[in-house]
């Protein structure tokens, strides 16, 4: 998809002040979301969202509370199919392939398409059989020894960790336990890595070293994360997305919308759309 | 106000002022207060006393009673009518112990089944399955006499036909427990934060996977606490015993498809404190005894495996 940003021609626009703007060339796409609505129990979270993720790229969304940030994140690996009420609307391409297509097994989609979530959320065990969880459920239990500890350096954690794996990962300060969750999801080799809001509760110097990781796994990796930190954003990301709230007339339903898709650089700088401009320099949040 | 000085006298005024309200502010609460929290934290003692003197005078008096009849006999010895000197409670014993361990091949897996199945599987929001929940609440609120009623109609004639055996003493009382097993299976499994479910299912685990090794194995010491509560509520129940057979003076060890009869704890000890004889007075009074050791022991060992091993988050 080529759109010439500096036109300013939406294609499609419900609503004048919506006007979506599309990403720049991506050379190698991983997603493809066409049109996209999640509702919650018949309520729309996100609407209409329409943008291509590229491949080994790390891709930021950022927007205001309850934008729909999270919700758009968990549609790409298909956590939302464990809330009953949730429905995913519109057509979401996985290197071309649908991914809610009725051939799809959610299980499957999850081992290609790991999740950090918001919280670091290790299991109660030991953080060599935290690493080697996923390999073992997934039956690969040849050079387990090696695998752990390929993850554990790809989450660069192996150097604060190698002299106590057998120790309980509940022993890990917030930053080293998230790491293990990084590290126990590379573990099981995925495609994609989703990030839910990773370093929110972490403190500074943590959330450096999880940024600094983040540059280096998107040599191996597709990263999509969502982040509160607009500075983070600006840090890691190869190209930001912002959505925003909208609300219908009577201002009873709230829903996310694209609001602006570009290269992180321009949406920080110069941004096309006004909305975009306020809220990454601080004039709304 | 122009100058400082002129206003100085004023200032001192508002200061003592705010000065005497504060003084009154932290002043004793008024007399009416102080006494009504008294009473009311009497009142509480007193809830506590009455609640601990019951236990207190039971166990006093049942050591009083039946200190004399305590000694090895109690356990090695079959029940006699002719010689209480000599009586016991060794087939009483072992029906008991045979007893409880059906009740926990029964209830082990289907109690953690059903709570696995309403915690993990079931949707909430569907009626039938609202409808289940409170049924269970309420199945633990059953007399146990019910039960009694129910073992003898469906297990030992009716559909199960099993007569008046051990084993189908067992399954009632595994049916009069099962809903406190279940209650607190489910309890265990709650506590497991949905996080841990997510970030095993993210790593593509499938949910019977996420169960296995990760929910289970987490809450295990709750479920352990809540079996070994409700088994030794089994081990002293006596009315359901009575109506599917347990027969009161057995003096043979019970096998547990025994057509015989069988006996157990609670019901021997009834047997003996129906009779009017000092001696056997004695019997059942250090047959409580050593129930009550038991439960203790039991009830104990469960707050210890909770404490010790319970995960925390």
């Amino acid at each position: 998809m080529v759109v010439v940003l500096k036109e300013q021609t939406p294609k499609i626009s419900v609503r004048p002040e919506f006007q979506q703007a599309a990403a720049p060339q991506i050379k190698e796409k991983v997603f493809e979301l066409n049109g996209i609505e999640v509702l919650y129990g018949g309520v729309s979270a996100v609407k209409d969202i329409s943008m291509e993720i590229g491949h080994k790229e790390v891709t930021a969304l950022i927007g205001p509370s309850g934008c729909g940030k999270s919700t758009l994140l968990r549609c790409l690996n298909r956590m939302n199919d464990l809330i009953p009420t949730a429905e995913v609307q519109g057509e979401l391409l996985y290197h071309g392939e649908d991914l809610y297509g009725p051939n799809v097994d959610p299980v499957q989609v999850r081992k290609l398409i790991g999740m950090v979530f918001q919280k670091p959320n290790p299991f109660p065990k030991s953080i060599y059989d935290n690493v080697a969880f996923g390999p073992r459920v997934l039956g690969r239990k040849d050079g387990l020894d090696e695998t752990v500890e390929k993850a554990l350096r790809g989450a660069a954690l192996w150097d604060e960790v190698k002299d106590r794996l057998k120790d309980n990962a509940f022993g890990l300060s917030g930053g080293q336990q998230q790491r293990l969750c990084i590290a126990r999801c590379i573990a099981v080799e995925p495609d994609v890595i989703l990030m839910d809001e990773p370093c929110s509760a972490l403190d500074p110097i943590s959330t450096g070293k999880i940024e600094d990781l983040m540059i280096e796994l998107k040599e191996q990796y597709s990263i999509v994360i969502v982040t509160h930190n607009m500075q983070q954003a600006a840090r890691v990301s190869d190209r930001t997305a912002f959505l925003m709230v909208e609300l219908d007339a009577e201002e009873h339903n709230r829903w996310g919308r694209l609001v602006e898709y570009d290269a992180t650089e321009k949406v920080f700088t110069n941004p096309s759309d006004k909305r975009t401009e306020d809220y990454v320099s601080g004039k709304v949040g | 106000m122009e100058a400082g000085r002129a206003t100085a006298p004023r200032n001192r005024l508002a200061v003592a002022g705010a000065r005497s309200t504060t003084e009154a502010m932290l002043r004793n609460q008024p007399r009416g207060d102080v006494i009504r929290n008294a009473v009311f934290a009497g009142l509480l003692l007193l809830a506590v006393a009455i609640a601990l003197a019951g236990l207190l005078a039971l166990v006093i008096q049942a050591f009083a009673k039946g200190s004399s009849a305590l000694s090895l006999n109690l356990i090695t010895n079959p029940p006699s009518t002719a010689f209480p000197e000599k009586a016991g409670y060794r087939p009483a014993i072992i029906g008991s112990l045979q007893l409880i361990a059906g009740v926990m091949l029964f209830v082990v897996p289907v109690g953690i089944g059903a709570a696995l199945y309403l915690e993990e599987y079931a949707d909430s929001s569907r009626w039938w399955n609202r409808l289940i929940e409170v049924n269970i609440q309420n199945l633990a609120a059953v007399p146990s006499i019910i039960y009694g009623i129910l073992g003898l109609a469906f297990i030992v004639r009716g559909p199960l036909d099993l007569g008046f055996i051990l084993a189908a003493g067992s399954l009632t009382l595994a049916l009069l427990v099962l809903p406190m097993v279940i209650i607190a299976s489910r309890e265990a499994l709650r506590a497991v934060p949905d996080s841990i479910r997510q970030g095993s299912l993210a790593l593509g685990a499938t949910q019977w996977q996420t169960i296995r090794t990760q929910v289970l194995p987490a809450s295990i010491p709750g479920i352990a606490t809540g079996v070994i509560l409700a088994v030794s509520r089994a081990l002293g129940e006596t009315a359901p015993l009575l109506l599917v057979g347990a027969t009161v003076f057995v003096t043979f060890d019970p096998t547990p498809f025994g057509t015989d009869g069988y006996s157990a704890m609670p019901v021997q000890i009834f047997n003996y404190a129906l009779r009017p004889q000092e001696e056997f007075q004695a019997l059942a009074a250090a047959g409580i005894l050593v129930m009550l050791v038991v439960l203790l022991a039991m009830n104990s060992f469960a707050i210890w495996l909770r404490n010790r091993y319970e995960q925390r988050w």
